[in-house]
């Protein structure tokens, strides 16, 4: 669909700008998405690791971690989606970035402490592993699935390019997604240990946050400009 | 020369047979398990598609012999724990190990524990493995077991790590946190013997890691095998002396199974041959399966 720079909806330039969405715009948000792809299966493939000592890498341990990150991820894209009705801005889209941080701490400083407790709780390490992987991955898994329907949101202007601006979101995603796994077993394993590679998770949901936050106040300001 | 003729010659009469025949093909939740047979020895194989590797071997005309330099070489650690009363083996493979330890000490409890069932089928079938009153298989992920057994308190004196896939050691069995749990279950006078690999790069971490949780241990290398054997003790390791001793009174027993125990002690080093450098594995840091392509 052509945007007519002189047709007379667009009075303020701002304006046009938001139904086209600038490069930027599209850049930033589909970089974040990119990020946040990469981050799940990162965090999904060294879940396999902190299990391992408590219930063993048995086939369980990893039906176990998938079951849980299917379902934490369902619940966040219905929750994004949800949420993505009301007044959706990028400021509210970099403080999934913030809780998906903050909420992977408490994964990385009491993990151990979490396992323990499960441990001597539950006996049969199938459930075992599935109680403490709901314990330590389910909420900062969700909040990063909310990221997916929200970003949809913030990109697409109009129906007719929805589902092609879907398709490209997904696209990044996944890409991200597939490097985050390749990356991490072939590599990140190879360098880091598992808790730095986790804080560095966090950093960088850190700096996404308030990347995505920061170029929010940027747009507000120039709207205020336009307005006066 | 002519000798040299004839062992070519023989070799090419044996070449045939040395690809045996398959008598039994398992595809368990863990691995491919294949049992076969040739020149007399029936065998039980993991298999990968690289390289396949012999579990356990047995002699079918001899069954009592252990086949293999790592099944003998566990039993060197009996140099430093002449009479065990509580054993605990990790990975069961073709049960050679328990089946002789039970055979050696009647009395002793011995606890194998094994994470694949169908290993445990493949054994009791093919290998003449029993359960006894005295030896019972636990079919658990050893580092699962290890850590319910220490909330338990239990103890043993002798602990046989042996757990290995078709390609190596699992990589949570390989790690400082694992040993110190495994250390965590060994009387005062307990002592550890496990089966490693001397190739590959992760010789170094491997042994670095062992050095890290039971200080000096007795490095067992014997030629023509790839094997390296771990001694850990409890208490500060023996004169070669007492070794030596012991492996008198082991000699005439053991010769049976076919372990030449009289030639252990000067195989069992304590020199440190790796490079004290390498990172210890650990939980958190540990690309052993990484590590263990690269040599």
């Amino acid at each position: 669909m052509n945007e007519h720079a002189d047709s007379p909806e667009s009075s303020s330039e701002w304006l046009t700008e938001t139904q086209n969405h600038p490069r930027f715009y599209q850049m930033l948000i589909l970089t974040l998405a990119f990020t946040s792809g990469f981050i799940i299966m990162s965090i999904e493939l060294l879940g396999g690791r902190i299990l391992a000592p408590y219930f063993g890498s048995s086939i369980y341990v990893w039906g176990s971690i998938i079951t849980i990150f299917m379902m934490s991820l369902a619940i966040g894209y219905l929750t994004g989606g949800r949420l993505s009705t009301n007044q959706p801005n990028l400021q509210r889209y970099g403080f999934f970035y913030a809780g998906a941080a903050v909420t992977l701490l408490p994964t990385i400083i009491f993990g151990e402490q979490i396992m323990d407790f499960v441990f001597l709780r539950i006996e049969d390490p199938r459930y075992g592993s599935l109680v403490a992987s709901t314990f330590l991955f389910f909420v900062p898994t969700s909040i990063l699935g909310m990221i997916a329907p929200y970003s949809v949101r913030l990109l697409v202007a109009n129906a007719y390019e929805s589902g092609r601006i879907a398709g490209s979101l997904y696209f990044v995603s996944t890409i991200g997604s597939a490097l985050g796994t390749l990356a991490t077993s072939f590599y990140l394993v190879l360098w880091f240990e598992v808790n730095q590679i986790l804080y560095t998770m966090v950093a960088v949901l850190i700096t996404c946050a308030l990347a995505a936050i920061m170029f929010h106040g940027a747009i507000r300001d120039s709207e205020k400009k336009d307005i006066r | 020369m002519r000798t040299f003729l004839l062992a070519l010659l023989c070799s090419g009469l044996l070449l045939p047979l040395a690809y045996g025949k398959d008598i039994h093909k398992e595809k368990s939740l863990y691995r491919n398990i294949l049992v076969e047979e040739s020149n007399g020895l029936r065998c039980l194989v993991f298999t990968v598609k690289r390289g396949d590797r012999n579990q356990t071997c047995m002699d079918l005309s001899d069954p009592k012999k252990l086949v293999f330099p790592y099944v003998q070489m566990s039993l060197g650690g009996l140099l430093l724990n002449d009479n065990p009363s509580n054993i605990l083996i990790v990975g069961l493979g073709g049960g050679s190990i328990p089946v002789t330890l039970t055979e050696l000490f009647p009395d002793a409890e011995i606890t194998v524990v094994e994470i694949d069932p169908a290993v445990l089928r493949v054994a009791e079938r093919f290998f003449d493995f029993k359960e006894t009153q005295k030896m019972k298989v636990e079919l658990v992920d050893a580092r699962v077991f290890a850590k319910r057994a220490g909330l338990k308190g239990k103890t043993y004196d002798f602990i046989i790590l042996d757990a290995f896939t078709g390609d190596y050691i699992p990589e949570h069995l390989m790690t400082a946190e694992f040993l110190s749990e495994t250390q965590a279950l060994l009387s005062d006078d307990g002592v550890l013997v496990a089966n490693t690999f001397s190739t590959s790069k992760l010789y170094d971490h491997e042994s670095v890691t062992y050095q890290q949780v039971f200080g000096d241990y007795l490095n067992f290398k014997m030629a023509n095998t790839g094997n390296r054997v771990i001694i850990a003790s409890q208490k500060p390791l023996p004169s070669q002396f007492y070794l030596r001793s012991k492996a008198k009174k082991f000699a005439a027993i053991l010769d049976n199974y076919g372990v030449d125990i009289l030639t252990y002690p000067d195989r069992m080093s304590r020199e440190k041959d790796w490079d004290a450098s390498s990172k210890p594995l650990t939980d958190q840091f540990n690309p052993a399966n990484l590590l263990q392509g690269g040599s």
